[in-house]
């Protein structure tokens, strides 16, 4: 077995089981922690396959950025599972149910499936080998498909303020502060020493 | 015998051990002197003696503590998650170490020449995080908890503006990779050719945000003894607890030597003339730690609103608007192409 067979049964066998222990801990904080080792087994994956830009955006947004906010909710919850979970024998039956369907309507889909010739080697050699792939997926993104990236970030800012709007609220009873104003503040305006005479006050 | 090294997968397995332990080994060692360096500094500034009794002007001091460490009780507090807790450091360590795979330290002298080394080091930085948060919540006490929250927020606001200013220089090059980068910063004039000049403003945005990244003082909210005791290492005690100060020791050499192969030049010498090596890159790295020393030396500790509001209302416009910029200049060359070297870089 060579270095890379072994290597891609390590990350597959840690993707898995990952996956499994994700569904099954009964802690919800095991359960995030479980998907950051599937997402991180499924980065090694995109390594082994030349794909070593989206490995690290992978990395990057969803280990780096979703799944700690994932955590921060899940840790900031006060949901006792173990409620949550008493139902569950309940819909077991139903759920199995529902299972087996999708598994015999995918096995019956990719039972009859034909592929074209020749069309297993053209998904094979999608990028070409003299670019590095960040700068072939830069030409891509930049170049060829320039205006639906562009849209698709347009529909993000648009997602985006649609939620800052609906959660966005003035209030007028909390003292605001202004940093700049409180920076170019001068003492010899805002002070004032007066000269208090025992006996008398101001 | 060279044969054995470069054909056998046995052979190829020992090399990259051996070049691992390579780095590492004397990684470790230095770290015990840096940490002696940093608290002799501090102690110099405020006018104190420092560590002076272990060994000779006390260099012993680290080798001391890391005894001390490792032979107290490991203690768990009532509560805790048992094998979560004891991951949290390991994870800090580990992530702080793997890091150090990229980085050269000589023209070829890296463990693993990849392309998108810059990429790597964001994402095994962004992972450090975890460590600190599963500490937190796996103590299973308030202070840590909040320290962890603290720590947590901080530093993915800060790799923001980090990776903004990266990808100036990124633009700059046309590569991702530390050798290209250190390569496009050659040129005639020594020290002037490197990127310190032309990204001059965001070389202090990316020491800052570097200092925020790692938890250092002024912006070490997340330990912040005097609110939160220590923030995420309360319950810790022993070997646990010197994992994570090495880890985050760690991460601050790391963040030293990106410094230096970013706006330094990494291991080109000042000097036109002067032969390059890696005696410059230590050199540079040793330099931009006495400046984190000193600024933990000399600044009272940032409140928690004021640091998100540095990280977000101010750095992130100015590293953006940065990105827009450097973009036009290296597009139309201007400054006679200090903006676009990817013809030498990449």
């Amino acid at each position: 077995m060579t270095v890379a067979a072994l290597a891609f049964y390590l990350f597959a066998i840690c993707a898995v089981l990952g996956g499994l222990f994700t569904v099954i801990s009964r802690n919800p904080v095991h359960s995030v922690l479980w998907l950051i080792l599937t997402f991180l087994s499924a980065a090694g994956l995109f390594v082994l396959m030349g794909a070593e830009f989206v490995a690290m955006l992978l990395i990057i947004v969803y280990v780096g950025a979703v799944a700690v906010l994932f955590l921060f909710v899940v840790m900031m919850l006060d949901v006792d599972f173990a409620e949550l979970r008493a139902g569950m024998s309940q819909y077991m039956p139903l759920a199995l149910l529902i299972g087996v369907v999708i598994l015999m309507q995918f096995g019956m889909a990719f039972g009859v499936w034909e592929s074209a010739e020749g069309a297993q080697a053209a998904r094979g050699a999608v990028a070409p080998t003299d670019v590095e792939n960040t700068a072939a997926l830069g030409a891509l993104l930049y170049d060829k498909y320039f205006l639906l990236f562009q849209l698709s970030g347009l529909i993000l800012l648009v997602a985006m303020i649609g939620a800052i709007v609906l959660t966005l609220r003035h209030r007028k009873d909390v003292k605001r502060q202004n940093v700049l104003e409180q920076m170019w503040r001068d003492p010899a305006e805002a002070m004032e020493l007066k000269n208090v005479k025992p006996g008398q006050g101001l | 015998m060279a044969d054995f090294f470069t054909t056998t997968t046995l052979g190829m397995g020992l090399l990259i051990v051996g070049q691992v332990l390579l780095i590492v080994v004397p990684l470790l060692v230095a770290l015990a002197f840096l940490m002696y360096a940093d608290r002799k500094i501090w102690a110099a500034v405020q006018m104190r003696r420092g560590p002076n009794v272990v060994g000779v002007f006390g260099l012993m001091q680290s080798f001391a503590d890391f005894l001390k460490y490792i032979v107290k009780e490991v203690i768990f507090p009532a509560g805790a998650d048992r094998v979560v807790f004891l991951l949290a450091p390991m994870v800090s360590l580990v992530m702080a170490l793997i890091a150090w795979a990229v980085i050269p330290f000589n023209d070829g002298w890296v463990l693993s020449n990849i392309n998108v080394a810059i990429l790597y080091v964001m994402a095994v930085s962004s992972l450090e995080v975890y460590g600190v948060i599963m500490g937190g919540w796996a103590s299973n006490s308030k202070y840590p908890f909040l320290g962890s929250l603290r720590s947590a927020a901080q530093m993915i606001s800060y790799e923001v503006s980090i990776g903004l200013i990266i990808i100036g220089i990124i633009i700059s090059t046309g590569s991702m990779n530390f050798s290209d980068i250190v390569g496009a910063q050659e040129g005639r004039y020594g020290l002037f050719s490197w990127y310190w000049l032309p990204h001059f403003p965001m070389l202090f945005l990316f020491l800052i945000s570097a200092l925020a990244e790692t938890n250092r003082p002024p912006f070490d909210l997340p330990e912040a003894e005097s609110e939160l005791v220590a923030g995420y290492q309360v319950e810790y005690s022993s070997t646990p607890f010197l994992l994570f100060m090495i880890g985050e020791l760690v991460a601050v050499v790391l963040m030293c030597a990106m410094t230096t192969l970013l706006f330094f030049g990494g291991w080109l010498s000042p000097i036109p003339g002067l032969p390059d090596g890696i005696l410059w890159m230590i050199g540079k790295m040793l330099f931009v730690f006495f400046i984190f020393s000193m600024v933990k030396a000399i600044t009272p500790r940032y409140r928690y609103d004021q640091l998100m509001r540095i990280g977000w209302k101010v750095f992130l416009p100015m590293s953006l608007v940065w990105v827009v910029l450097v973009a036009f200049l290296a597009k139309f060359e201007a400054f006679g192409g200090a903006y676009a070297r990817w013809a030498i870089g990449g």
